[in-house]
């Protein structure tokens, strides 16, 4: 097991060149786009009876005329130590933003990860294991349908059916309008979680259950399956004893490397149930150039996306015995 | 004696489609006819498309779904219909497959050879079954990716005789391994059938089959062209003129090489399939649209002017 600290370290190594890259890319390209930070502090109208003294020292303050290397390296040095700036549009310190906005989004994402998880692996695995026959078109079928339909129109269609036609669920938000944060039930919170999280997983769900679908036929046409047929195992049978390991692996891998998709899913889905949430954030802070949250956005997002990977890899170490027992590191 | 396993004019075609929706059917075994019976070696000897693996596959009723299988298999004078072959199937019948491929990359050893069974009487035969291959329990524990190949080897021989089997068919068992540890598989083989079982051995390699062989049946093209006796090579007492080739192309027999190449699967011929490298082609091999498969010099052979006998 000697291999496993360099190769942890090399990862992180790796990881944090990634979300300097990131942020670097980031921060260029808002740098590049005609925004004003001072009339995205202000709004258009505070701004126009404004005296030229006030403005001077709002530039002075958000740095209009610092140069872009100073600002950035500025920002990064603050970032590390972990005061991430304050919030151009909702006037508040970003790390307070993210808090709550990554809180409400976390739910909605765990759910949508593992329901997606859940039922995307268990249809690719039944497809596979059925593959060219009924079952396998029909869901095969239906993923296709599901997987090219974007988030944003299913999530649509979903609220047209159950919020404005069935009106069984809310049509949006993350609580009921006008209710007090503290009055709040947990019921009422997951009755606005379940068509965001619907959408978000149904998608993912979608990829998920193809790609297992491909690594299921395969298992199925592999060697040690056919051997166990011969060995009169049943269908059924081989798929539990063998089928299921195999594409455990891979299908681990695959749910982690899904967390990127479900990040930028969640983005539309939030927008459409104006849930208030990591994506939605990201939208307004894109379009109202708040610089510093959408910094903050992208890295966190990032370094979500990495751990999901650098999880899957340490996961699939730990299960996969050639790797657990033959020291070959992936 | 009686016979364990009958083939009788079996056949296998597969169904493809061409550009379009147009289907063709592509024969890979036509017209095989075989027989094994219990404490016999019969090697199936043939090169690579000849339709030995298919014939390994069709008894064991596992061919792809776009196959068609024709023709008849008999299991102890019965017909072995589907539903039988399921009861045979890991019990009676057993498969000795070619290597380490054909275990569960994530799975121990033990486990693979008990397959599902896990009382202790299983544990016990597992056990008991390696030891008969000189593998020592710990290797239960192993995963495949632990093995040698040799190893490998003697793991599936311990998966097939874990139920004792009354068939054990062995698919090209030996690539790979160098010819120490092939002569111990045909050892092995040979104990076997001393136990009383019928094994058909599939191989490319007619010298090694010739070791251990009571009996070879020779493919080509997807079709049976001679069954000999052992003894019949060393003595020359061969019937078909492929027959005689592979015999020749041996290091120790000349090491004649024989020119062209063996057809394809194809949608179906007429007359000999080896006529296009026969010395001794004549205008009928071609024309008769099968040629039989006869009975001649005490062995069996598909040529319309064999040598080494007269017409019975």
């Amino acid at each position: 097991m000697g291999g496993w600290i360099p190769w942890i370290g090399k990862k992180l190594l790796r990881g944090t060149l990634l979300l300097l890259g990131v942020s670097v890319v980031t921060f260029t390209l808002m740098t590049c786009s005609p925004l004003d930070p001072v009339q995205a502090n202000v709004g258009q109208a505070a701004l126009g009876s404004m005296s030229g003294e006030q403005l001077d020292r709002l530039e002075a303050h958000w740095g209009k005329n610092t140069p872009p290397v100073q600002r950035y390296l500025s920002w990064l040095s603050d970032f590390v130590r972990g005061d991430m700036g304050i919030s151009l549009r909702y006037r508040q310190p970003v790390r307070q933003v993210m808090g709550q906005r990554l809180a409400n989004s976390l739910w909605l994402l765990a759910a949508a990860w593992v329901l997606s998880g859940l039922l995307g692996g268990a249809l690719g695995v039944i497809a596979g294991a059925c593959r060219g026959r009924l079952p396998d078109r029909l869901i095969r079928g239906i993923c296709l349908a599901l997987s090219s339909t974007p988030g944003f129109w299913l999530g649509l269609l979903l609220v047209l059916i159950f919020g404005v036609w069935l009106r069984v669920l809310p049509v949006g938000f993350s609580a009921p309008i006008g209710a007090e944060s503290a009055g709040i039930t947990l019921l009422q919170r997951l009755r606005h979680g379940i068509l965001p999280a619907a959408a978000l997983s149904l998608t993912g769900a979608a990829d998920i259950a193809l790609h297992t679908r491909e690594k299921m036929a395969d298992v199925m046409e592999s060697y040690f399956i056919r051997f166990a047929l011969a060995r009169g195992a049943s269908i059924p049978a081989a798929v539990l004893r063998h089928g299921l390991r195999n594409v455990a692996l891979p299908g681990l891998t695959l749910q982690f490397a899904c967390l990127g998709e479900l990040l930028g899913g969640s983005v539309l889905v939030e927008q459409v149930f104006s849930y208030p949430g990591m994506g939605q954030a990201a939208v307004a802070a894109g379009l109202g150039s708040d610089l510093p949250l959408l910094m903050a956005i992208t890295v966190v997002s990032a370094a979500l996306v990495f751990g999901g990977n650098l999880t899957a890899d340490v996961l699939c170490g730990l299960v996969d015995p050639r790797i657990r027992r033959g020291g070959i590191l992936p | 004696m009686e016979v364990l396993l009958e083939i009788q004019n079996l056949s296998v075609s597969f169904t493809q489609y061409e550009r379009g929706l147009r289907r063709r059917t592509v024969w890979g075994i036509r017209d095989l006819s075989l027989t094994i019976r219990p404490g016999e070696i019969v090697a199936a000897v043939g090169a690579s498309g000849s339709g030995k693996s298919l014939l390994a596959h069709g008894i064991l009723g596992l061919l792809p779904y776009n196959s068609h299988m024709a023709g008849e298999i008999r299991w102890l004078g019965e017909p072995l219909t589907p539903r039988r072959l399921k009861t045979l199937r890991g019990r009676e019948i057993a498969l000795v497959p070619q290597g380490v491929t054909y275990l569960d990359p994530l799975m121990k050893v033990g486990p693979q050879i008990r397959h599902g069974w896990r009382d202790a009487a299983a544990r016990v035969r597992s056990r008991d079954a390696l030891g008969r291959y000189g593998l020592g329990p710990e290797t239960e524990g192993r995963y495949p990716f632990e093995l040698s190949g040799g190893m490998a080897r003697r793991v599936l021989l311990a998966a097939a005789v874990f139920s004792p089997p009354k068939l054990v068919i062995a698919d090209e068992p030996t690539p790979g391994l160098d010819a120490r540890a092939a002569a111990r598989m045909m050892g092995h083989f040979r104990e076997l059938a001393q136990g009383g079982a019928g094994v058909l051995f599939i191989t490319h390699d007619l010298e090694l089959a010739l070791t251990v062989a009571d009996r070879v049946a020779v493919l080509y093209g997807g079709e049976t062209v001679e069954e000999a006796q052992a003894e019949d090579f060393a003595a020359e007492r061969l019937r078909h003129p492929y027959t005689k080739a592979l015999w020749r192309a041996l290091p120790g027999n000349g090491f004649l090489p024989l020119d062209g190449t063996q057809p394809p699967p194809a949608g179906g011929w007429t007359g000999c399939r080896f006529a296009p490298r026969c010395p001794h082609c004549r205008p009928e091999c071609k024309k008769e649209e099968v040629i039989p498969y006869r009975p001649w010099a005490g062995g069996r052979v598909r040529c319309l002017n064999p040598e080494g006998g007269e017409e019975p």
